[in-house]
């Protein structure tokens, strides 16, 4: 049932992103381009996914999962620097390129070898993730 | 294309029922990084099975859209390999020390009106937007 369930979501979300045009680079730049032709696509597409899920958080207090457990806990909303550096960097990466991890799974098939070179940086960016937050909560990093 | 729009919302509606489906049924937060980085990190070792056949299906649909032509899409992505090294190390390591990226802190975040997922959607759309900017003023273009 967990597969069954994941291999739905997996296909809504791949379905979602390649019809909305977020597997083009340039649509997601152009998004992010505010002090040139912006292209208001993404919001839309933002706003869309918001709107089932504004409902299905709604559907959570006092009820449990389909295949059992319970929903995630809201975490503390404190913030730490790891959130505020991490989606620094994420957004300098994202503006570069005009690709998040989202549709740079989606478009593995057409994007070429350019996208197969950066869902291989990425996964490296990944793998160096937990030594950097490691450092980032050791004593040493507050100086 | 002036019907952008409509699709960016018909696509929306999917990307948010996907996030549903995996909320209400296996209790999870859709994430993408969260999804695919536990795997490699294997810090998501006891779930790895619905992560691997959620990328699957990730990967599976789109290429089943495009190669059936029923409706196509183009990466457009910039020939310049160097800034997609440096992009997709960018993106790999901030969204796991951030720990979410557009579909986790944007899609499920914003939607939870969690503090956490609004800050941090609003810090990477600012990022990147300065990171535009930068790029068409000093690179020329992308």
């Amino acid at each position: 049932m967990r597969i069954l369930l994941a291999l739905i979501a997996g296909g809504l979300f791949g379905a979602g992103l390649h019809l909305s045009g977020m597997t083009n680079t340039d649509k997601v730049q152009g998004f992010l381009d505010f002090f040139g032709s912006w292209d208001p696509t993404l919001m839309f597409v933002m706003g869309g996914a918001t709107v089932p899920m504004f409902v299905a958080w709604r559907l959570t207090p006092n009820r449990a999962p389909l295949v059992g457990g319970s929903f995630p806990v809201l975490p503390d909303p404190a913030l730490d620097r790891k959130l505020i550096l991490g989606a620094v960097l994420f957004g300098m990466g994202w503006g570069l390129a005009g690709l998040c991890p989202g549709p740079a799974v989606a478009s593995l098939s057409y994007g070429g070898t350019g996208g197969l070179v950066f869902l291989v940086s990425m996964i490296a960016g990944m793998l160096a993730a937990p030594p950097a937050k490691r450092w980032l909560d050791s004593p040493q990093a507050l100086a | 294309m002036p019907m952008d729009w409509i699709w960016g919302l018909i696509g929306g509606l999917l990307i948010g029922g996907a996030a549903t489906v995996y909320l209400l049924g296996n209790g999870r937060i859709m994430g993408a990084s969260g999804i695919l980085g536990g795997l490699v990190d294997g810090s998501g070792r006891n779930a790895w099975a619905e992560r691997l056949a959620f990328l699957a299906a990730l990967v599976a649909v789109p290429a089943i859209l495009q190669g059936t032509q029923v409706v196509t899409a183009q990466t457009n992505l910039t020939p310049n390999i160097g800034l997609v090294v440096l992009a997709g190390l960018l993106v790999g390591l901030g969204t796991r020390i951030g720990n979410g990226c557009t579909s986790g802190h944007g899609v499920c975040g914003i939607s939870r009106l969690s503090p956490r997922g609004i800050v941090a959607t609003l810090i990477y759309i600012g990022a990147g937007a300065l990171t535009v900017v930068a790029l068409r003023s000093f690179l020329g273009g992308l």
